[in-house]
C-alpha cells in the first residue's frame, strides 16, 4: 500500500516540482507551441499529429469561433469573417497597413489600432491573436496534463513598443502568464547555439510570413549577446505572394475580382511560390466565380524578376545592423536561416552572396523559434537543470525619444541598447510661469516627430510657476527585459511626479482589456473565477517557496527583528493560501513582497560581491 | 549586517567592475566581469522568484548595463572620468574650438552634404571609414591627455570628438535612408 507523504514543516512537498512552461511562436502564417521534455525541446502537435497551427481565425455567422486548419478551409468561401495574417495588424492603424485594397475585410479605423468587422461583431487584432493563443494554450495543457505556469512568446525583433504591447495584451486575454517576450531571431540563436555549441559572431536572417528581422549576435561561453538588430516589420513571404497575385491578374487580364476570387488567387499565388522552391516552373490554374478561367505557368525566372526588389529590401537593414555592430560581412562566423520564406532559392543565394558564405540550414526554419522559446521558458519558470547556465542579453530595435520644440525628436535611448536599460534626460519650460508640460514619447530613427511612431502622450502638471528655463524636469525612460517602456517625469525642485506605462495610444487600455476579459469570462462562466483563484494560489505558493529558500540560504543577512517581520508576513500568507478569498491572498502576497524588498537587495548585493571576488583588482 | 542593500547600486562604474579608474581599459576584463555580473543579476535569472527580487534584479541589470556601456565606449569613458574628477566639460556653453579643426570639419560636412544630395553610397561609406579613423587617432590623444591629468585639454578633445561623432551619426542615418 502506498503511504501518504508528509513533508517537514516549512518545506514544500515537492520542492523541485517541474513547472509547466511553453514557448509560443505566434507567427504571421503559422503558430507553434513547444516545451522542454526530459531536457529536450519538442514541438507539441495537435491531436492529428500536426505541429503547425495556421494563424487563421474565423468568426462565422453561426457564432462559432474556429481557429487553425478548420478556419483556413473557409478562407476563400468566407473571406470577410476569416482573418489571416492578423499579426500584420497588431499595434497598427489603418494608414500603416499595405495592400488594404486587396484585403476582403471591413476595417474600422479605431483610435490607435485598426479593428475588423465580422459576423460576430467588431474584433481587435488583439482579440484575434488571443483566440489563436488560446488554441495553443489548450493544446499545451491537454498535452502536458496540467495548467501552464507561463509562456515565452516570441515577437519579431523589429517590433516596436506598440506591437509588443499588443502581443502581451493578447496573451493576457488568452489567460497566459507571459514569462517573457522574446525576439524571434534571438530564440532561433538559442536553439541553434545550444544545439551546435556554437561560438563566434552569428547573423540570424529571419524572413517570416509578414516580418523580416536581421540580428547579429556574439555567442561566447554560454552568453548570447545581441550586438545589433534591424529589419522591416512589414516585409515577408506574404509580399512575395502578393507580387505573384498581381502578376496573375495582369497576365490573365481579369475583371475586378470578388473577395472570394481574390482570396482564391492569393492561395494559388502562395502555392505557386512554394512549388517553385523545388521546381523550375509552377502551374497556376483556377476557375473563378465570374466564370473566368486562369491557366498560367510561372517560371523561376519570372518569379525572381517580379520579386527581386523584395529580396533587395532585406539587404538594407542587414547592412545597417552590421554597421551598428561595427562589423563587416566577412567577420560573421555563420548565418542562421529562419522562417519559411528563407526556403526560396533566391533568398538563399542573396544571403550567400552578401555574406560570402553558405547559410546554415540544418534546422527546421519553421520550428526553430518555438524550440528556442521553449528552452527559455523552461529556464524562466525555474526548471534550471545543472549546466543550464546560459544567459541572454538582448537589445531594443528602435530608438526611443521625446518631442521637443519644433517637432524635433530628442533621443533618450538609442537603438541597440542592451536591455534592461534606463536613461534620464532633463528638460525645461518654454514660457514664464508655465505650470504644465506635455510630454510626447516617440519611437524611431528619424529627426522629425512626424516621421516617428507616436507611443504615448502624457502631462506633468503642478510645476511651480518660474521664469522660462528655470524648471528642471527630469524624464526617465525605463525599458524592461521584455523591451517594454515606462516613462516617469519629475519636477526636480518640488519632486512632483507623473508616471506612465506606455500603453494607451497604441495598445489597448486596461479598461478595454478588463471588459474583454469579462466577456470571455461570461462565456466560460464561473470556470474563469476558479482559474483566477487557482492562479493566485499557485503564485502565492511560489512566493512562499522563494522566500523560504531565500531565508534558508541567507538568513544571516537579516537582524533578528527583520527576520521576525519577514517570518510573520510569511505565516500570514500561508494562513490564507489555501482559502478561496483571492483578495486576502493578494494582500498577503503584497505585504510579503514589500517586507522582503530590503532582504532581496542585500541578497543581490552579496551575489554581486561573490561574482567580483576572485577577480583581480589592479592597483588604482 | 549594517547599511542598506541598495547602497552598492550607487558605487562608481569602475569600482563596480573592479577596474582601475583610468582611461586605459582592460577590455577582456571588462567583458568577462560584465558576463559574470549579468549572470548574477539579470532578470532572467530571477524570473521565478518574488516580485521584490525581480525588481531588484531589474535595477541591478540596468545599472550593470549602464556601467558597461559607459566604460566600453572610450569617449563616454573619458567624459565619465572628467565627471568623476569634477571637471565640467560645458558641452552646451563652451563651443570654442580651434580654427583649424573647425575648417576641416566644415569641409567634411560639405562633402557629406554633397554625397547625401547625390545619393552617393560609396562616397558616404568612404567618409564614414575615414572619419572613424580620425576619431581613433584623437581618442589616443585624449587618453594621453587624461593620463597626464591635463583636464582642460581632455575637455577640449571630448568636445571635438562629440562633434565628430554627431557627424558620423549623420552619415550613418543618411546611409540607412539610402539603403531602404
Amino acid at each position: 500500500m502506498a503511504l501518504l507523504q508528509i513533508s517537514e514543516p516549512g518545506q514544500s512537498a515537492a520542492p523541485h516540482e517541474h513547472r509547466l512552461a511553453v514557448g509560443i511562436d505566434l507567427g504571421t502564417t503559422n503558430s507553434l507551441v513547444a516545451t522542454v521534455r526530459s531536457g529536450m525541446a519538442v514541438v507539441l502537435n495537435d491531436e492529428l499529429g500536426r505541429p503547425l497551427l495556421p494563424s487563421v481565425a474565423r468568426y462565422g455567422s453561426d457564432g462559432k469561433v474556429e481557429v487553425g486548419y478548420g478556419a483556413q478551409a473557409h478562407q476563400s468561401s468566407d473571406p470577410r469573417n476569416t482573418i489571416v495574417s492578423v499579426k500584420r495588424f497588431m499595434g497598427r492603424g489603418l494608414a500603416d497597413i499595405e495592400h488594404v485594397e486587396a484585403m476582403p475585410y471591413e476595417f474600422v479605423d479605431a483610435e490607435g489600432m485598426v479593428r475588423l468587422k465580422t459576423a460576430q461583431g467588431v474584433k481587435s487584432p488583439v482579440e484575434v491573436s488571443a483566440d489563436i493563443l488560446r488554441a495553443l494554450r489548450e493544446r499545451a495543457e491537454l498535452s502536458l496534463g496540467g495548467q501552464l505556469t507561463g509562456a515565452v512568446i516570441t515577437v519579431p525583433a523589429y517590433f516596436d513598443d506598440a506591437q509588443r504591447q499588443a502581443t502581451k495584451d493578447a496573451a493576457r486575454l488568452a489567460g497566459i502568464n507571459v514569462l517573457r517576450l522574446l525576439n524571434e531571431p534571438t530564440a532561433a540563436a538559442i536553439a541553434y547555439g545550444l544545439d551546435n555549441a556554437a561560438e563566434g559572431i552569428y547573423a540570424v536572417y529571419d524572413l517570416g510570413g509578414g516580418t523580416f528581422d536581421i540580428s547579429i549576435l556574439k555567442l561566447s561561453k554560454g552568453v548570447f549577446q545581441v550586438l545589433a538588430t534591424g529589419g522591416d516589420s512589414a516585409l515577408g513571404g506574404d509580399d512575395f505572394d502578393h507580387r505573384v497575385f498581381c502578376w496573375i491578374i495582369e497576365q490573365s487580364k481579369l475583371s475586378p475580382l470578388s473577395h472570394e476570387d481574390a482570396r482564391l488567387l492569393q492561395m494559388r499565388a502562395r502555392e505557386a511560390k512554394e512549388y517553385l522552391t523545388q521546381h523550375g516552373e509552377a502551374p497556376i490554374t483556377a476557375r473563378l466565380s465570374s466564370g473566368e478561367f486562369v491557366d498560367l505557368r510561372l517560371t523561376t525566372e519570372v518569379f525572381n524578376e517580379i520579386t527581386h526588389t523584395l529580396v533587395h529590401k532585406t539587404l538594407g537593414p542587414t547592412r545597417k545592423a552590421l554597421r551598428d555592430a561595427g562589423l563587416s560581412p566577412d567577420e560573421i562566423t555563420g548565418v542562421v536561416m529562419v522562417g519559411g520564406a528563407t526556403r526560396m532559392p533566391q533568398i538563399q543565394k542573396a544571403v550567400e552572396d552578401f555574406f560570402g558564405c553558405e547559410p546554415l540550414n540544418n534546422l527546421d526554419p519553421d520550428k526553430v523559434v518555438a524550440l528556442g522559446a521553449a528552452t527559455q521558458a523552461n529556464l524562466l519558470a525555474g526548471n534550471r537543470a545543472a549546466g543550464d547556465d546560459w544567459l541572454l542579453l538582448d537589445v531594443i530595435p528602435l530608438s526611443l525619444g521625446i518631442e521637443t520644440m519644433g517637432g524635433l525628436v530628442e533621443k533618450v535611448i538609442p537603438r541597440n541598447s542592451t536591455i534592461p536599460v534606463a536613461r534620464a534626460q532633463e528638460f525645461t519650460t518654454f514660457k514664464d510661469g508655465q505650470t504644465a508640460m506635455a510630454l510626447h514619447v516617440v519611437q524611431g530613427e528619424r529627426e522629425l516627430v512626424s516621421d516617428c511612431r507616436s507611443l504615448a502622450r502624457f502631462e506633468l502638471r503642478g510645476i511651480p510657476p518660474m521664469v522660462a528655463g528655470a524648471a528642471r524636469i527630469r524624464v526617465t525612460f525605463q525599458v524592461d527585459a521584455d523591451g517594454l517602456l515606462s516613462v516617469t517625469a519629475r519636477e526636480q525642485t518640488t519632486g512632483h511626479e507623473a508616471r506612465i506605462e506606455v500603453k494607451p495610444s497604441y495598445g489597448l487600455n486596461d479598461d478595454e482589456i478588463t471588459s474583454m476579459l469579462k466577456d470571455s469570462f461570461t462565456h466560460a462562466s464561473e470556470d474563469a473565477f476558479r482559474r483566477a483563484l487557482r492562479e493566485a494560489q499557485v503564485e502565492a505558493q511560489r512566493l512562499v517557496e522563494a522566500v523560504q529558500s531565500a531565508l534558508k540560504e541567507d538568513a544571516h543577512l537579516l537582524s533578528t527583528l527583520e527576520r521576525a517581520h519577514v517570518e510573520s508576513c510569511l505565516t500570514k500568507l500561508q494562513a490564507v493560501l489555501l482559502g478561496d478569498d483571492r483578495r486576502a491572498i493578494d494582500g498577503a502576497m503584497d505585504a510579503l513582497s514589500k517586507g522582503t524588498a530590503e532582504f532581496a537587495a542585500r541578497r543581490m548585493n552579496q551575489s554581486v560581491q561573490r561574482a567580483l571576488a576572485g577577480k583581480k583588482v589592479e592597483e588604482i | 549586517m549594517t547599511g542598506s542593500g541598495f547602497d552598492n547600486l550607487q558605487q562608481d562604474h569602475f569600482a563596480l567592475f573592479g577596474l582601475p579608474c583610468r582611461q586605459a581599459l582592460d577590455v577582456a576584463q571588462l567583458e568577462s566581469t560584465y558576463r559574470d555580473l549579468q549572470a548574477k543579476v539579470h532578470p532572467d535569472r530571477h524570473a521565478h522568484l518574488s516580485d521584490a527580487e525581480q525588481r531588484v534584479a531589474m535595477q541591478w541589470a540596468t545599472r550593470v548595463n549602464e556601467a558597461y556601456l559607459t566604460l566600453k565606449d572610450p569617449l563616454r569613458r573619458a567624459r565619465y572620468l572628467l565627471e568623476l574628477a569634477g571637471h565640467d566639460v560645458r558641452l552646451e556653453t563652451n563651443t570654442a574650438m580651434p580654427m583649424e579643426f573647425l575648417m576641416a570639419q566644415m569641409e567634411l560636412r560639405e562633402a557629406v552634404a554633397e554625397a547625401k544630395e547625390a545619393a552617393d553610397v560609396d562616397a558616404l561609406d568612404r567618409q564614414h571609414r575615414e572619419l572613424k579613423k580620425r576619431i581613433r587617432t584623437e581618442l589616443e590623444a585624449l587618453q594621453a591627455a587624461l593620463d597626464a591629468a591635463d583636464l582642460d585639454r581632455a575637455g577640449e578633445l571630448v568636445r571635438q570628438l562629440m562633434f565628430q561623432e554627431k557627424l558620423l551619426q549623420e552619415i550613418d542615418d543618411a546611409l540607412a535612408l539610402l539603403e531602404t
